[in-house]
């Protein structure tokens, strides 16, 4: 489980997120929708450490990561996959050695058990023919998927999805779409970020919403729908608030 | 003011970081080897000519100066003091901070923008022991060897010269070349290089993690590893052969 609570957090002269409060329960998959600038990326930072909270705190499995040293959260993050916006593959390594990234780096398991779940990975998101190429060589879809892959691979039991179909065509938004709500079937905590409706109503438990760095919604996707607060109809149907 | 402070600042923490980084485990072994072939093997032609150039305009600009006391048949002399305590590790170390320095800001800067340093750490992998220690380490090994090189191409180029337009004994170079360093000259000669090594990749980490603003911030940072690397080079130059001359 992760809570977050009460956290702001400054950049520079920026207050980016402010007063924030919500947990993402065990095993459920919570969608953090929100327009762009408003601070979702920084969320999911603050999630695995990059961050440092400027108030309140993060626990994560009980623990509060808020002041821990960059070894202890080596630890909290072995638990832990993220899916970057860009997918963030590291272009000197191939895919085969990006996806195993964390399990040779670390020598979780043996050689050639790594090998096996690098291919399983990528077959689970359809990319195995693509085991020997270099980032480079892939397309945008791919890369993101290739992505996921490394973040599954590691045998997280928290992934985070920072915009997983941002930029992509419908095939690809609704195969990533229908990999994550695979992945809610075997009881993996997601958190995935997005300002792409379909796929929040598709795949979400739970949605928070956030605008400005402040929550302005918190409920299930049936609450969403039926909730009438100007804003948040705003979002999600600027044509209506226009002509309103 | 205040911001070079800063600078100055944040730029002494990150070596400090850097050396902490070297001194546990995990050392990425295979990757300073590979960072060694790439700046060593990589640089070894920019450093023979560098080198060639060098020595050859110094007996040129020597023998002119030479003349006047009937002393031209030393040049060798001056050739060699100057090239060994001078001349080849400062010009190999600025033509290195001009390849390989911007190419390391340039890398990290571009792995910055693309979250890869993130995606680093969300492996489990501290970017300092990866990328800054593996390049330290590479440069401090290599450039001394390389300003070896360009020291022996540098007086290799000015016998060509002594030879074939100065018609002085080829014996009579090479010996006064060599009678004429001293211990410390040779002591210094790899000292200096192994300075510049340090200030040449922790510039080049700097400029790359301190990277910001997207794309653009990539160009900014190779530039101002080029030029921030080529300064301290120069300063730290004459601070070391001042400190140097200081020793009896
Ligand atoms: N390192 C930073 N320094 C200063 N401001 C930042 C930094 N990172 C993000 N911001 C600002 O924080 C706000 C939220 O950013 P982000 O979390 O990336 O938004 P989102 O992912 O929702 O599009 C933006 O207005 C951005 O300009
Ligand atoms: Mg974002």
């Amino acid at each position: 489980m992760i809570e977050i609570h009460d956290v702001s957090l400054t950049l520079g002269e920026q207050q980016v997120l402010r007063r924030v409060s919500f947990q993402v329960a065990e095993g459920a998959t919570t969608v953090i929708l929100g327009g762009s600038g408003s601070g979702k990326t920084t969320l999911l930072r603050l999630m695995l450490g990059l961050y440092k909270p400027t108030s309140g705190f993060i626990r994560i499995g009980g623990e509060d990561i808020t002041e821990f040293s960059e070894t202890d959260l080596t630890r909290i993050r072995q638990n832990m996959g993220m899916v970057f916006q860009g997918a963030a593959l590291f272009d000197s390594l191939s895919v085969r050695e990006n996806v195993g990234y964390r399990l040779w780096e670390h020598h979780l398991q043996p050689d050639e058990d790594i090998h096996r779940i690098v291919e399983d990975n990528l077959r689970f998101v359809g990319l195995e023919h693509v085991i020997d190429k270099m980032p480079a060589e892939l397309s945008g879809g791919m890369r993101k998927r290739v992505g996921i892959a490394r973040a599954l691979a590691s045998g997280a039991a928290i992934l985070l999805y920072d915009e997983p179909t941002a930029g992509l065509d419908p095939v690809n938004t609704f195969a990533i779409g229908q990999l994550i709500a695979r992945l809610k079937t075997k009881g993996v905590t997601q958190v995935v970020v997005t300002h792409d409706l379909d796929t929040a109503y598709r795949v979400a438990d739970r949605i928070v919403m956030i605008v400005s760095g402040r929550i302005l919604f918190e409920g299930t996707a049936q609450d969403l729908r039926n909730c009438r607060d100007q804003s948040v109809r705003e979002f999600l149907d600027p044509a209506s608030a226009v002509t309103a | 003011m205040i911001g070079y402070a800063a600078v100055v600042q944040d730029f002494t923490f990150l070596c400090g970081k850097t050396l902490a980084a070297l001194a546990r485990p995990p050392w990425y072994i295979r990757e300073t080897i590979f960072q060694m072939d790439r700046i060593g093997v990589g640089s070894i032609f920019i450093v023979v000519l560098t080198g060639l150039f060098t020595g050859m305009v110094l007996a040129l600009q020597g023998a002119v100066q030479l003349e006047p006391y009937g002393a031209t048949m030393y040049v060798s002399r001056l050739i060699s003091t100057s090239v060994v305590r001078e001349l080849g590790p400062v010009l190999a170390a600025l033509m290195i901070a001009g390849r390989v320095g911007t190419g390391i800001a340039s890398e990290i800067a571009s792995m910055k923008v693309t979250e890869q340093l993130d995606a680093l750490r969300a492996e489990g992998t501290d970017p300092l022991q990866k990328l800054a220690a593996t390049r330290l380490v590479a440069c401090v090994l290599v450039i001394p060897l390389l300003t070896i090189i360009t020291n022996g191409v540098a007086i290799l180029g000015g016998w060509l010269i002594a030879r074939l337009y100065l018609g002085i004994d080829s014996f009579f170079y090479w010996t006064w070349a060599f009678e004429a360093l001293r211990q410390r000259d040779l002591v210094l000669g790899l000292i200096k290089p192994a300075v510049f090594g340090f200030l040449i990749a922790m510039v080049g980490c700097y400029s790359g993690f301190s990277s910001r603003g997207g794309t653009v911030g990539v160009g900014v940072s190779t530039t101002q590893a080029m030029v921030s690397g080529s300064i301290l080079i120069l300063a730290f130059d004459f601070f070391l052969t001042k400190l140097f001359m200081a020793i009896p």
